[in-house]
């Protein structure tokens, strides 16, 4: 809402989409009366705790858990052996190509470990304490195999392999070119006549997502009726497919996410754990209980990025870019779990960005290793797409002595070209990049940085400044259900929304989008505030319960507030349009006389007189007087499927210093504005934007998830595993420009990642623009001080994280097993 | 089994502890203050954080022994009533959080952190909470909170003693 001088004549109620309203959910977060599933507490409720294997690929040759079964308080523990027959496989839900090998994944090992922490054996114990305890109790030998790190290794000719009943460590190959597909013309030939070519190897680290609530289950048993609690990002997903793997059937199985502590993608997981929660529980009889450690997290719940990327750019000598070609090496980690292969996948479509390529070639292969599983993390496949991208545009500037804004510029979609189609065929809905750019030179400070950058470099300061660009867009709002399937998604993309008009005039408005930080109560109060004209205090939103929320598919891709919100409007107006008839009754007038304002439905013309909304939910509550031949309810409920993805846009800017003494990076200033459509609420997309831009700048800098020559972990704690605090980064300048998305009426197209996806390349570019005049072409990420300067000082990439023989170095040895070094 | 006495959030407690039971799953498990949460097991998150005699420490690194005799306070025992804390209240308004897993130890420790130094820099905030991790916020509107409950617990302190 706006203060105006004039008066005005129109008495528009105030809109509640678009305000700052502060978040509902705050209350129980600030006071400590929180339902994290781990303080969940069922009557005879037992505690399970997991020996995980301590090495990478072997085969379990003894399992002896006669001592920990006597071990105090402990009432069972299982091995892979008790529950072979009916732990089936973790699904995974994306196979992308026909002939994608999935050699299957037991939530717990039977005979062979395929990575470091796989579950071996389960105590269950009358306490937390009792059942660790007993882990230590338990005798296990293996039979080491050599294991598969290295992904450029594992896919050559004659490779160990990391499963014995696949012929090779590659899952699938998956090809989008576009001139096959129409969309554009033949990439060989683009390069056979390109004036210049650009080709690098880019690699994107491992990442964990490192949510902060640890994971945790508690499952309750009723009958043959169970309940599953999760600290999980998609309960309906996981009623669903933990009903097809267990058996349960689906109507005997309810999914609970309670207040859920963060998810990144972390938690749109099927996790193993889950599955045997439920399979001791069924065969005990008995609620259970599982929360893991930070180390059991890191080791054990899915990983993030991992990819090998070779890009080749062609380009006319002006500037003006003729063809991009892409092959992937991605990381599959032991296993497929949900959607491990088409994150990838998924990343095909944004490698060309905001460009106009007349073609376009990507292939990847899906690599097996002895690592834990890859899946989805913030971003999933579009950030190491932008990363890619908006670094090799840089490159192909330096290649081409331009100015890499000016290269950008030339290439990019102008404003008056949406709805543009990009070679990937998708149909970008609307933006200006050009107008988001020049606001973000602004807010950086653009010029006098660029004065200052020059000033360093002439007096040879040991401190050089850059300033690094990333000119994104990002396909949100998952997903247009007919588009997934033709991608061999295994679900749909709509949202489901419910809105209960109670006696009292309340509102209940229950979604099937399930939050775990987001602010959906607050933001979906204000959807259904301004649809039907009730107070925002009125309003209750439910969620996360598949017994409350009976359809939906949760929360991920930036998708809630464009599929599920749109619900929210669809289901409002079908309530508004059921009242409608129950008011022209009671108001005596004709349906098409009544305009409905501010919650009220009133005769046009007769301003006066009229009937609330609220008043009608009561008044159908007692359904003394309503028209024949309808229902006594204005309940209703919308399921919503998109026509088109969203495409937010943004500008990133980051201006770096570099100490070339010792190699240590300090972003000076970070600014960035972004088109994301409508804002429903300004507060929660600046802090949806903050966290964002915080993990694409830790990738830049801080994180890796480290594996050392044996496949252990080394990176398994948080001591180890950098998450950045206060003191790593900066103060962000954020702003926004504002173009509709066309594929939904509030015109949103989706927050949740763009920081993430936007700000890496633009940190890293930053850092190279600021060293790139003492011969540095690359640094790989993290930036750790150490691998700047030996970039510096050594030339190179950077190399290892570390010196050899230090414990954060990828390739060291740790044990005497006889492999092959890593490195 | 260790007996100890200890007082939580205003109340008193008897009770038999194993001597290696960590502060935190005291509070948590025994006493069903589950306001404070484990979110690591190194000392690194610091999201259980609490006060004990008025200091704030990473509750996984006391033992429950340790707090024999003390005063501990959480996340649940700050506001006065149905008014909150000032901090509460910054954290809130500021938008410092959101899914809320870190924001108890953050809030126990911003507060520390005040008492300490009552008008902090913002570079005194960020090195203030380093020890507190928070995954969803990029720390901004965190560094806002506290000024925003430095300006006005200063201020409620002029104002008591004018």
């Amino acid at each position: 809402m706006t203060l105006t001088d004039e008066p005005t004549t129109v008495t528009e109620p105030a809109k509640e989409v678009g305000s700052a309203r502060l978040r509902k959910e705050d209350g129980r977060l600030i006071t400590g009366k929180t339902n994290w599933t781990d303080n969940m507490v069922l009557p005879g409720m037992l505690h399970m705790a997991f020996l995980r294997s301590p090495v990478a690929h072997g085969t379990i040759s003894n399992l002896d858990v006669s001592a920990a079964k006597d071990r105090p308080n402990v009432v069972a523990v299982f091995t892979g052996q008790d529950f072979k027959d009916e732990q089936g496989s973790i699904p995974c839900a994306w196979p992308v190509t026909p002939d994608m090998v999935n050699p299957g994944h037991p939530s717990i090992a039977v005979d062979t470990v395929n990575h470091v922490g796989e579950a071996v054996a389960i105590v269950v114990a009358r306490t937390r304490t009792a059942a660790v305890d007993a882990v230590e109790a338990i005798d296990v030998d293996y039979t080491n195999i050599p294991v598969v790190l290295d992904m450029e290794e594992a896919v050559k000719d004659g490779a160990d392999l990391v499963h014995a009943s696949t012929s090779s460590n590659t899952s699938y190959h998956f090809v989008f070119d576009a001139g096959e597909a129409g969309t554009g013309t033949d990439t060989d030939a683009a390069f056979a006549d390109a004036e210049v070519t650009v080709s690098r190897r880019f690699v994107q680290q491992r990442l964990i997502p490192a949510f902060m609530e640890p994971r945790s289950a508690v499952v309750g048993v009723s009958g043959d009726n169970y309940t599953l609690w999760s600290a999980t990002q998609i309960p309906h997903i996981l009623r669903v497919m933990g009903a097809l793997t267990t058996g349960i059937p689906e109507h005997k199985l309810r999914v609970v996410a309670p207040d859920v502590g963060g998810g990144f993608g972390g938690k749109l997981q099927v996790c193993p754990e889950e599955i045997l929660a439920l399979l001791v529980a069924r065969r005990l009889g008995k609620p259970v209980k599982w929360t893991e450690t930070r180390s059991e997290s890191l080791m054990t719940a899915h990983h993030g990025r991992d990819q090998v990327q070779f890009i080749d750019v062609a380009a006319k000598k002006d500037g003006t870019v003729t063809g991009l070609r892409v092959r992937l090496l991605a990381d599959m980690g032991a296993y497929l779990r949900l959607i491990t292969p088409g994150v990838p996948a998924l990343g095909a479509f944004m490698f060309p960005g905001i460009y106009k390529f007349p073609a376009y070639r990507f292939e990847c292969d899906g690599v097996f290793t002895n690592k834990v599983p890859t899946d989805a993390y913030r971003g999933a496949g579009r950030p190491e797409a932008t990363f890619a991208i908006e670094r090799i545009m840089d490159e192909l500037a330096v290649e081409l002595d331009m100015d890499p804004m000016e290269l950008r510029r030339k290439n990019w979609i102008n404003a008056e070209e949406f709805p543009f189609t990009s070679v990937a065929g998708l149909q970008y809905d609307s933006g200006d990049y050009e107008q988001a750019t020049q606001a973000a030179l602004e807010l950086l400070g653009y010029d006098e940085l660029r004065a200052e950058q020059k000033q360093r470099r002439e007096s040879g300061d040991p401190v050089q400044l850059g300033i690094g660009i990333s000119t994104f867009t990002e396909m949100c709002g998952l997903a247009p259900s007919r588009v997934l399937g033709s991608l061999a998604f295994g679900a749909g993309g709509w949202e489901q929304a419910s809105i209960r008009m109670l006696p009292t005039g309340k509102v209940e408005v229950i979604t099937g989008s399930t939050p775990h930080g987001q602010g959906h109560e607050t933001a979906w109060s204000q959807i259904a505030a301004d649809q039907l004209g009730v107070p925002f205090e009125d309003i209750e939103v439910l969620h996360g319960d598949t017994a409350v929320s009976a359809r939906g598919l949760d929360t991920y891709g930036s998708r809630s507030l464009v599929v599920g919100g749109t619900a929210v409007v669809k289901a409002a107006e079908k309530v508004v349009a059921k009242a409608r008839k129950i008011a022209a009754h009671l108001l005596e007038a004709s349906e098409d006389d009544l305009e409905f304002s501010g919650g009220k439905f009133s005769v046009k013309g007769t301003p006066g007189a009229g009937l609330g909304i609220q008043e009608i939910a009561l008044a159908i509550f007692a359904a003394h007087d309503y028209p024949e031949g309808i229902e006594p309810s204005i309940d209703a409920e919308a399921a919503f499927d998109p026509v088109n993805f969203s495409f937010p846009h943004g500008t990133h800017l980051c201006a770096m210093e570099v100490d070339t003494d010792t190699g240590f990076v300090k972003i000076r200033k970070y600014a960035c504005v972004d088109d994301i459509g409508n804002i429903v609420n300004p507060i929660i997309v600046e802090g949806q934007m903050h966290g964002g831009l915080a993990q694409g700048i830790s990738q830049a800098l801080y994180e890796e998830a480290i594996y050392d020559a044996d496949g252990n972990l080394t990176t398994g704690t948080f001591v180890d595993y950098l998450v950045p605090s206060a003191m790593d980064l900066p103060t962000f300048h954020t702003g926004n420009t504002t173009h509709a998305a066309t594929s939904n009426p509030l015109g949103a197209k989706g927050v949740g990642e763009a920081g993430c996806i936007a700000s890496t390349p633009a940190v890293v570019n930053a850092a190279l623009d600021a060293v790139r005049h003492l011969g540095v072409k690359d640094i790989l990420m993290p930036l750790t001080p150490e691998r700047v300067w030996r970039a510096i000082h050594q030339g190179g990439d950077g190399g290892a994280r570390a010196a050899e023989g230090s414990n954060a170095y990828g390739g060291a040895r740790t044990t005497e097993s006889g492999y092959e070094e890593a490195k | 089994m260790t007996q100890i006495n200890v007082r939580v959030d205003g109340a008193s407690y008897v009770d038999d502890v194993e001597p290696r039971t960590l502060l935190v799953h005291y509070l948590r498990e025994q006493l069903g203050k589950v306001g404070t949460v484990v979110g690591c097991d190194t000392s690194n998150c610091g999201a259980c954080t609490v006060h004990l005699d008025g200091e704030s420490v990473k509750s996984c690194t006391v033992l429950a022994v340790q707090a024999d005799g003390s005063e501990v306070t959480t996340i649940e025992g700050i506001a006065d009533g149905a008014t909150l804390h000032p901090m509460q209240k910054a954290f809130h308004e500021q938008h410092g959080l959101q899914c809320g897993y870190c924001t108890p130890g953050m809030i126990m420790a911003s507060i520390d952190l005040l008492k300490n130094n009552p008008n902090p820099s913002e570079h005194e905030i960020r090195e203030g909470i380093e020890g507190n991790l928070c995954r969803c916020t990029g720390y901004v509107n965190i560094v806002r909170a506290v000024q925003q409950a430095a300006g006005e617990m200063s201020s409620t302190t002029t104002g008591a003693q004018a």
